[in-house]
């Protein structure tokens, strides 16, 4: 079962025991090219789902990295900083961020896999 | 290290094309000036000076300074070859968008280098610059007639820097009717400066949709305003290069809910002459010197960004004021001498660039108002004609005529493997400075063009038909001149990924 979910800001999602790991779409890291410098968010932060969490920059442009879901950041993915590689080889195991979801419920509402094909096909 | 000392190399020469010195005919190899000059040597010869007693409380400088000595000749040599490096406005078409790499005209480094203009300092006394103040007076008489804006700010730096200026007063004059408002919105195409600034004065930035035609989405934004939103930072013509029809109405929404509104002057030149900004109920919008008025940027700068103010902001612009009595102009620097006004505080330590100053009213009163007027025109006339001429085989993301730059996406590179980033490395080829790319954020592998009034129809046309060339030849099937160009660049295309992912900046020996 492929419990990955993705937004319509293009992030992807893991959920496992109420931890959601968080990252950007192979889609997101086609569109942004070489990822060049990375922000993640301090554990211990606070967001609110929709929340600006992260900042990934590509020698296009700097993006904006949203919360998919509400709650505690748990961890961020420090290794990323000398591997920004990974973010354009392997964007759905580059992971950013993890978040300790306070409203599971959220998770629900994103897109399965299927749905988030068909998604990019309407772009 | 020093290079100029050591001997050439022997097997330069037996490589193809190579050469003992590794200059080639005149175009020369420039290193850094570190590794120029001998730092033990001194290209000057300084008499010894009999140092006294020291009182620097053992902070004197113990090692080398480390600085070069080069001849005289060899440091004008080192800056004039970096300059021959460098593509300027003066060497090529520079369609740079959102930039106006306009004609740098002759006429105003005349007048910048006059006596009264560049051989005067800050701190004269202000009766021995009445030339200069008078200057600067008249300057700011223009810029307040040509935006119908009742009050200027002459000393901000540049564009950034005068956003800078306009959000501080917007700030100041919120704080005085003791109104706190945490949120400035800005459109989805905005100049990265816009939500910069915002951030940098301690606002929270809020996105406000653009429509389907590539304007704001009035709608949007009269939902997003509240007695949180200290004001809307939006610039016109906007960066997809389309006059945003709806100024009066978002202004009226935007005071109705007692917020201000911030113009990004950035692309005046689009309207300069016909389109007075005060009319449109802007509270605050810096003109960039620099780019609507002529002055040199791009590395010959420095920048000067004005800012004019509505009636509303005028008592919080920034010191020093300008005043005129029946003794003369006059600099108010203290905030207690400017009542009933309340400025926020001073920009800059002097009273702005007044070479920039002067090469700006020269354009301005070598133009005159007509002239102007005609300048705007033909910069709106030019984009258009590239647009019109490129539209049916480079892909325009809107319909319609633009302003003064024209904006094309990606589409009709789908399928070629060929990116927008490849277009633009090929046009170093061409020995065009390439168009601005991958902006704004909100169209698809962006290409902003913007030639400005001064290109005649024939450099357009010659742009025209290298682009018209690499479009056929982008959807021929073979990438590969796109894929390796810039070939003819002396070092190629640069990793611009590793550039930025291991930054060297500073020079170690």
């Amino acid at each position: 079962m492929d419990e990955i979910r993705f937004t319509e800001s293009h992030e992807w999602l893991r959920m496992e025991n109420g931890i959601a790991t968080v990252g950007i779409s192979r889609y997101a890291a086609e569109q942004l090219g070489d990822v060049v410098h990375i922000e993640l968010p301090v554990p211990g932060k606070t967001l609110e789902k929709g929340a600006e969490a992260a900042v990934v920059e590509s020698v296009k442009a700097a993006s904006e990295i949203y919360a998919p879901v509400s709650g505690e950041v748990t961890a961020a993915n420090r290794d990323l900083a000398t591997g920004l590689g990974r973010i354009s080889t392997e964007p759905e195991e580059a992971w950013l961020f993890r978040i300790r979801m306070s409203n599971p419920s959220e998770a629900e509402r994103l897109m399965t896999r299927d749905q988030y094909r068909d998604y990019l096909k309407g772009l | 290290m020093n290079v100029q000392d050591k001997p050439a190399s022997g097997n330069r020469a037996a490589s193809p094309g190579g050469t003992y010195s590794g200059d080639h005919a005149l175009q020369h190899e420039e290193p850094l000036i570190f590794e120029r000059g001998r730092t033990d040597v001194s290209g000057v010869d300084i008499p010894d000076v009999e140092i006294g007693p020291r009182h620097l409380a053992g902070l004197e400088r113990v090692g080398e300074i480390g600085i070069p000595g080069l001849s005289e000749p060899e440091a004008i040599r080192h800056y004039v070859r970096l300059s021959q490096l460098n593509a300027a406005i003066d060497t090529g078409f520079y369609p740079l968008g959102s930039c106006t790499m306009k004609h740098n005209p002759r006429l105003g480094e005349k007048v910048a280098r006059f006596a009264g203009f560049a051989d005067v300092h800050p701190l004269q006394p202000q009766r021995t610059v009445q030339g200069a103040l008078a200057l600067i007076a008249e300057l700011a008489r223009w810029l307040k007639e040509l935006t119908g804006m009742p009050a200027v700010a002459m000393t901000p730096r540049a564009g950034a820097h005068g956003e800078l200026c306009g959000i501080i007063a917007i700030r100041a004059a919120l704080e005085n009717r003791g109104d706190k408002r945490p949120i400035i919105l800005v459109p989805e195409s905005a100049h990265g400066t816009n939500p910069a600034t915002a951030a940098l004065c301690g606002f929270s930035v809020k996105s406000i949709k653009a429509t389907g035609e590539g304007r704001v989405d009035l709608a949007s934004l009269t939902q997003a305003l509240s007695s949180q939103v200290a004001a809307l930072m939006l610039t016109n013509p906007n960066t997809s290069g389309l006059f945003e029809r709806d100024m009066i109405a978002i202004a009226d929404a935007l005071h109705a809910a007692g917020a201000y509104f911030y113009c990004d002057g950035a692309n005046f030149n689009a309207i300069m002459g016909r389109v007075k900004p005060g009319d449109l109920g802007v509270d605050a919008m810096h003109i960039n010197l620099h780019k609507t008025f002529s002055t040199p940027h791009g590395g010959g700068g420095p920048g000067a960004g004005p800012v004019v103010f509505s009636e509303r902001l005028a008592p919080f612009a920034p010191l020093p004021l300008l005043v005129e009595d029946d003794r003369g102009f006059r600099l108010i620097e203290d905030s207690r001498e400017a009542q009933p006004a309340s400025p926020f505080g001073r920009m800059a330590a002097f009273h702005g660039q007044m070479g920039m100053f002067v090469r700006a009213l020269a354009y301005m009163m070598s133009h005159g108002r007509d002239g102007l007027r005609q300048a705007s025109g033909d910069a709106v006339l030019s984009a258009n004609y590239i647009l019109a001429s490129l539209k049916d085989v480079i892909s325009a993301p809107y319909d319609g005529s633009c302003m003064h730059e024209a904006l094309f996406d990606d589409t009709f590179l789908k399928g070629t493997s060929i990116t927008t980033l490849d277009v633009a490395k090929r046009l170093i080829d061409e020995g065009f400075h390439p168009m601005t790319v991958y902006f704004p954020l909100t169209v698809h592998g962006a290409m902003l063009v913007e030639p400005t009034e001064s290109e005649s129809k024939r450099t357009l046309d010659r742009f025209i038909a290298v682009m018209r060339g690499l479009a056929a030849e982008a959807i021929s099937g073979d990438p590969a001149g796109f894929k390796q160009a810039p070939v003819f660049a002396p070092r190629r295309r640069l990793d611009e990924t590793a550039a930025a992912r291991n930054p060297v900046l500073r020079w170690k020996p």
